[in-house]
């Protein structure tokens, strides 16, 4: 029953394949397309490519970090490699390529033919691509502290009074402002697209209530990315007003305040993390339940709790500020609210793992990483609640216990989730599927790799090795622990870098796909693959959450029981 | 083959597009415009030398004109929906002359500024934090001012008719809102802050 699709006219199945001229044709229509399915794809491809950059970034801070008194680097391109794997990793990887699932899928799933404002969406696109160009145009075209060619380095939270002319000379600050604002904006205009996209371009049938979780968590995160990005912007714009015009927002001698900066970077800096965290979970949404063959556990009490997170996330900023010294009325107010977060997120882990209870669970690739995912972000969640106690932040702020935290939370959760999602989207996408054997191995490397290098940081952060230092004294007790980091660093590499050969050998060699490869359920598996430009022949109608089950199973539909 | 049931039982309708791509956009304005508006709030008497907010004088002819700009543009909201589109065109280009009127207020407050009181941006902390936020307001009049002219143009030269009527709305609200910011800055500079 697998390869039933919604009808479509036999003339027009053809017409999507048909042979598209010479390669510049084909280049060109990728630059003007408008089609959501191809900026989904640019959009992905964008952030792997940034993906492998900041990630040899990483590479570099580890080898320079696996021995005490290394020279493999100097002290200043060091700080401009932990800032650029940071601002790379955040903005040029995270969000990319979150909202380029959200481009291919969210009008695929809501069984509308592309997003509600195309042109604004190849616009985004093509914003946030020259805002990471500009980005490292620095590299070559900065002029910093030490001439030409001086990348940013200034942290990725870039504080105060550090990035004032007077400490930051040059305009490589300048490049990480602007390209932050330019690539905002870009996903501005994506978040309002997937807005009206969600509200206004659903086909007959699908309620609010009846959309795929995916879409609702993605509805979610869009409504927080308004909220959330336009401080950040604002605040660079105050960064750019004090070094360019002479203003003094963060200028103490003027009466400015650098921790007004430290404020409006965090209020965008946390909530964030749960715009990268909420699409991470909008993909184990889709995965966990397909796998493990039942439909997902508690729908409304997911979409609660989504919400909930949503709203509490934007209370919690100042647990990044413990240590910057708040009224103990101040501190206690954010501990409280970064617990509460703890409630919703849990609700989420026990309706992943009552959807997987009884289930008849199949381990391919996807629901691997999906497992890893569940496993890692719980830990993530449990260290969080660890550090959102102030006393425990005072010991091991801006140690690597904080670092080993939040890469639990965005390599453990997030790029677990990531692969995941492109393990299993692929196949719609290309029409082939991804080498199960290279699958296998490249979950297996990372996982390992992933565990050498966090399980241990942690350790040597409560060790008390403080963050972003270039180097240390062999006499600390660290050596080992370092020399066991950068070795897993380089097994997650070697697994990344399958990965990538993964992606490139099935593209011509890949098992061929079929529409419905999983035996899924959303509206997505019901196109062909690649699904051709219009989506959808006819407009599809739903009358539950898993239209392609009624479609599948006539006998025993799901809008018998949901009400 | 089989396929999915059509069944017409329940109507279906969705919100416009353009409204909620407008209402979201707006949300994301109210985003940064809180961050000016908080940074001004928090740094009210702590210039540390230089003029103070005293030297400022209260904008009531610029404010009257730019809210009332709302009431015009709601009557040609109107006369659009209708087809009136003479009326239209008389009321579009009212609030385009209103909302001018403003800008060139905003710049005679400026120039007396500049020139009278020594104020600029680079002043002190108060200049900083005045024009920045009073210029991210005027910012967006000029955008505003834009596409009401566009809108103007294609008035004149015939091109807008009834079936325009809720594109014209949804720049409306965009116009909309730009008054009401200024309300909220108007409070806060002209009436907390002096």
């Amino acid at each position: 029953m697998a390869d039933q699709t919604l009808p479509i006219p036999a003339p027009l199945i053809g017409e999507a394949h048909a042979a598209s001229g010479t390669w510049l044709e084909w280049l060109h229509s990728w630059v003007v397309t408008v089609d959501h399915k191809k900026l989904g794809i640019l959009y992905i491809v964008y952030s792997l490519f940034f993906l492998l950059v900041a990630g040899a970034e990483a590479m570099a801070i580890r080898i320079q970090l696996a021995f005490p008194h290394s020279h493999f680097v100097s002290p200043e391109a060091y700080d401009e490699l932990f800032t650029m794997h940071g601002t790379t990793m955040i903005f040029l990887v995270g969000m990319p390529i979150l909202f380029g699932f959200a481009n291919y899928l969210v009008p695929l799933m809501i069984g509308a033919r592309d997003m509600a404002f195309p042109r604004l969406n190849a616009f985004s696109f093509w914003l946030t691509a020259f805002g990471g160009l500009l980005l490292y145009f620095s590299i070559v075209g900065g002029f910093g502290l030490y001439g030409m060619g001086n990348a940013p380095d200034i942290g990725w939270f870039a504080y105060a009074p550090l990035t004032a002319r007077a400490f930051t000379p040059g305009h490589n600050t300048d490049y990480w402002a602007l390209a932050l604002i330019v690539s905002g904006f870009g996903t501005l205009g994506t978040a309002i697209n997937i807005i009206a996209t969600t509200l206004c371009m659903r086909c007959r049938g699908m309620t609010l209530m009846r959309m795929p979780l995916f879409v609702w968590l993605l509805l979610v995160v869009s409504v927080m990315t308004l909220v959330t990005i336009t401080p950040l912007t604002a605040a660079q714009v105050m960064l750019l007003i004090d070094r360019y015009l002479g203003g003094h927002f963060f200028d103490a001698q003027a009466g400015g305040s650098p921790m007004v900066w430290i404020h409006f970077f965090w209020i965008f800096g946390h909530p964030e993390v749960y715009v990268l965290v909420l699409p991470a979970f909008a993909i184990a949404n889709e995965i966990i339940p397909v796998f493990a063959r039942k439909a997902i556990f508690g729908y409304p009490a997911m979409v609660a709790a989504s919400v909930g997170i949503g709203f509490v996330s934007m209370t919690v900023w100042a647990h990044h500020m413990f240590t910057v010294g708040m009224t103990s009325m101040g501190n206690t107010f954010f501990v409280l609210s970064t617990m509460v977060v703890g409630i919703p997120t849990g609700i989420k882990i026990f309706n992943w793992l009552a959807t997987l209870w009884g289930g008849r669970i199949r381990f391919a690739t996807p629901m691997l990483f999906a497992t890893g995912f569940l496993f890692q972000f719980l830990i993530a969640g449990l260290t969080g609640i660890m550090l959102s106690v102030a006393p425990w932040d005072w010991q091991l702020h801006n140690s690597y216990f904080v670092i080993a935290h939040f890469h639990y939370v965005l390599v453990g959760a997030i790029v677990f989730c990531i692969f995941a999602a492109i393990y299993y989207w692929y196949p719609k996408a290309t029409g082939r599927m991804l080498s199960e054997t290279l699958g296998k191995w490249h979950f297996w490397l990372f996982l390992i790799g992933f565990h050498i290098t966090f399980d241990t940081m942690h350790f040597v952060g409560m060790l008390g090795m403080p963050r972003s230092i270039y180097t240390y004294e062999p006499d600390r007790g660290w050596n080992t622990l370092n020399l066991i980091i950068s070795l897993g660093g380089f097994v997650q590499g070697v697994a990344v870098l399958i990965f990538a050969w993964n992606l490139i050998y099935s593209y011509v060699r890949g098992k061929e796909a079929g529409n419905d490869p999983w035996d899924a359920w959303t509206l997505e598996w019901a196109t062909p693959s690649p699904p051709p430009a219009y989506n959808f022949a006819i407009d599809p109608v739903v009358r539950s959450r898993r239209p392609l089950w009624d479609l599948k199973h006539p006998q025993d539909p799901d809008w018998k029981y949901e009400r | 083959m089989s396929t999915i049931p059509l069944f017409t039982d329940e109507s279906w309708s969705l919100p416009s597009r353009g409204r909620v791509g407008m209402l979201s956009l707006i949300v994301g304005e109210c985003g940064i415009f809180t961050i000016f508006v908080v940074a001004y709030i928090y740094y009210i008497g702590r210039s540390a030398y230089g003029p103070t907010p005293r030297i400022l004088e209260l904008p009531i002819f610029n404010t009257v004109c730019l809210l009332s700009s709302s009431l015009t543009i709601w009557l040609a909201e109107r006369a659009i929906e209708h087809g009136a589109m003479r009326r239209f065109a008389a009321l579009w280009a009212l609030t385009i002359a209103l909302g001018a009127i403003f800008l060139g207020g905003t710049a005679m407050e400026w120039h007396t500024l500049i020139f009278r009181d020594h104020l600029t941006v680079r002043t002190n902390l108060f200049g900083t934090t005045f024009y920045s936020l009073v210029g991210l307001h005027a910012t967006h009049v000029i955008v505003g001012l834009i596409g009401l002219s566009i809108v103007m143009i294609f008035t004149l030269l015939g091109r807008v008719n009834r079936s325009h009527a809720e594109r014209v709305q949804v720049l409306a609200l965009y116009w909309h809102f730009v008054d009401a910011v200024w309300v909220v800055v108007f409070t806060v500079v002209y009436i907390v802050g002096r």
